[in-house]
């Protein structure tokens, strides 16, 4: 049961992404991939959990670096994406 | 118990209130006047889920999970205020890649936790899968994209059939670690090694030009990937976040296709880059011009058009480009500045090196809103495009280019070429543009001929 409710949000989730981001547009579309990666970098909640499920050393390990990669794409991602934001200015 | 419940319903809530912030924050992108303060919302319902998802898990080991954050955050840190904008494809070519190297790990991580059911292991297998994939797709990507490595297309005999037997390998390893699903299994180590090495296969045979394709479509792979991962830990966030991500990269990677008259798989099997078809030969007479000419023009122009490529940001040439369009202003004409979509390395790459030099984002028009209004230009300006620009894509059948929608310049009543020499395009198909009766070619560094024209405008 559970894999279809999970189904079920990734179908609803996945149409109402192509409704927001076809509105996106073609001016921003570098700071809508460097801000979408800093959103695919949502993986470190999964991540800390993993770390923290209380199994081997290696998992903890493994956990740990999935938290520090994800982590360079959320903080990465945020401000390059404000840096690029900030210099679109209109005229006058 | 009764605790338990109530953390677990804190949770989920504020996972709700992060998804609600993602998705408002790509609302507010739907303009550039709003689009700063979506980002910030976006980034505050991150900050919410990892808050929350912290105080839920501090018990052993928390030292590592800071530690991971804390080194994430100041490498996040320093590579997002070092780049510079000509450097952003790079940049989020290797993002593309760290988001899938961390999936991959949270997959391996949830191997060792025992007792999972088949869905799960297929839910682990895709995680890795999709997450090694886009880790050595994007790295393959970087080393392209910075000129680490070739950026031809690299092809060789039996290749397709290489990548046939490649997928059918890393099916099989998948079928038969669900089988048998251990920490211990070969098949493991054998679907991880077989996805890294996917990843390369699928990387290497795309051309430079064909890279706004590449990074939009590792872009969508890694919100795929984050996915995966939400379907291992059951995680709805993720799986919201995942393919909002995944959503994007393939709408961008669709417009991208459609802007080269391509589709998808021709992109990424047929390495455009690696093969010059001949055409019909193009005759002509090539008409140089001096900068001083191309002043005297300028300066009496009353509607002009600039259209960069790729080689205006080479030759960094974006701010003497504004400088000259300051000046055509104060004299009294209008100038617009012309974006194909694949112009650049990734997609909306010329606008961000637009406005980083100051060029305000309603003067950047889009090809279908500038095409109609080319017959009255006065002046259109190429600087460093050169297959976006080809009039063979609408005229000539034997192009293999035909097709694909262009800028029409030709169109323009004088078109002046910035270019370093007569070579052609990433494509290695000739223009006929340059032989064109109304074009004018300013030969040397992009660069400097305009300043030169800026000067005689100051003096």
């Amino acid at each position: 049961m559970e894999a279809i409710y999970l189904s079920f949000i990734l179908m609803l989730a996945i149409f109402l992404g192509f409704e927001l981001i076809a509105k996106v547009p073609s001016t921003l579309h570098t700071p809508l991939m460097s801000g979408s990666n800093a959103i695919s970098g949502i993986t470190v909640v999964g991540a800390i959990s993993a770390a923290n499920s209380g199994s081997p050393d290696l998992a903890v390990w493994l956990g740990t670096g999935a938290v520090a990669l994800a982590t360079i794409n959320v903080v990465g991602g945020y401000m390059v994406t404000d840096r690029m934001l900030a210099m679109f200015k209109k005229k006058g | 118990m009764m605790q338990n419940l109530n953390i677990d319903l804190l949770i989920n809530l504020s996972y709700i209130a992060a998804a609600v912030l993602f998705v408002l924050g790509l609302k507010k992108l739907s303009s550039p006047a709003t689009a700063r303060k979506g980002n910030m919302l976006s980034a505050i319902g991150m900050l919410i889920a990892i808050v929350v998802t912290l105080l839920n898990e501090i018990k052993l080991p928390w030292e590592n999970i800071i530690a991971g954050l804390i080194v994430g955050a100041l490498i996040g840190a320093v590579a997002a205020r070092r780049v510079e904008m000509t450097g952003m494809p790079e940049l989020v070519a290797l993002f593309n890649g760290f988001g899938g190297a961390s999936s991959l790990l949270v997959g391996l991580a949830a191997v060792f936790v025992a007792g999972t059911s088949t869905f799960t292991n297929v839910t682990i297998i895709l995680s890795i899968l999709i997450g090694g994939v886009t880790l050595t797709g994007s790295l393959i990507a970087y080393g392209k994209l910075s000129e680490k490595m070739p950026s031809k297309a690299i092809q060789f005999t039996g290749q397709q059939v290489f990548n046939i037997g490649l997928v059918l390998a890393i099916l099989g390893s998948s079928i038969m670690f669900c089988l048998q699903p251990s920490a211990e299994s070969p098949w493991l180590i054998a679907v991880i090694g077989l996805s890294l090495l996917f990843g390369i296969m699928i990387t290497i045979p795309i051309g430079g030009a064909d890279m706004p394709v590449v990074i939009a479509l590792l872009n969508s792979y890694s919100g795929l990937a984050a996915c995966a991962a939400g379907f291992v830990l059951s995680n709805n966030l993720l799986i919201v976040s995942g393919s909002l991500v995944g959503a994007s990269g393939l709408i961008l990677t669709n417009i991208m296709c459609k802007a080269m008259n391509r589709s998808l798989s021709n992109v990424l099997f047929s390495g455009f880059g690696a093969t010059k078809v001949s055409s019909a030969k193009v005759e002509g007479e090539v008409k140089p011009i001096s900068a001083g000419d191309a002043f005297l023009i300028l300066e009496a122009a009353q509607n002009v058009c600039v259209v960069p490529g790729y080689g205006m940001a080479v030759a960094q040439a974006q701010h003497v480009v504004r400088e000259l369009s300051d000046h055509l202003e104060e004299n009294g004409c209008e100038v617009q500045f012309a974006i194909h979509p694949v112009a650049g390395r990734m997609p909306g790459h010329m606008n961000v090196l637009l406005a980083e030099a100051n060029v305000p984002y309603d003067q950047l028009v889009e090809m279908d809103d500038i095409n109609p209004q080319m017959a009255n230009m006065d002046v259109a300006i190429v600087i460093g495009a050169n297959d976006v620009v080809n009039p063979a894509a609408n005229e000539d059948e034997g192009s293999p280019l035909y097709g694909m929608p262009v800028i029409n310049v030709n169109q323009a009543r004088t078109v002046f070429v910035l270019k370093r020499s007569m070579g052609s395009g990433f494509s290695g198909v000739d223009n006929p543009l340059f032989f064109g009766d109304n074009t004018r070619m300013l030969f040397g560094d992009a660069k400097e001929s305009i300043s030169h024209i800026v000067g005689e405008f100051k003096g």
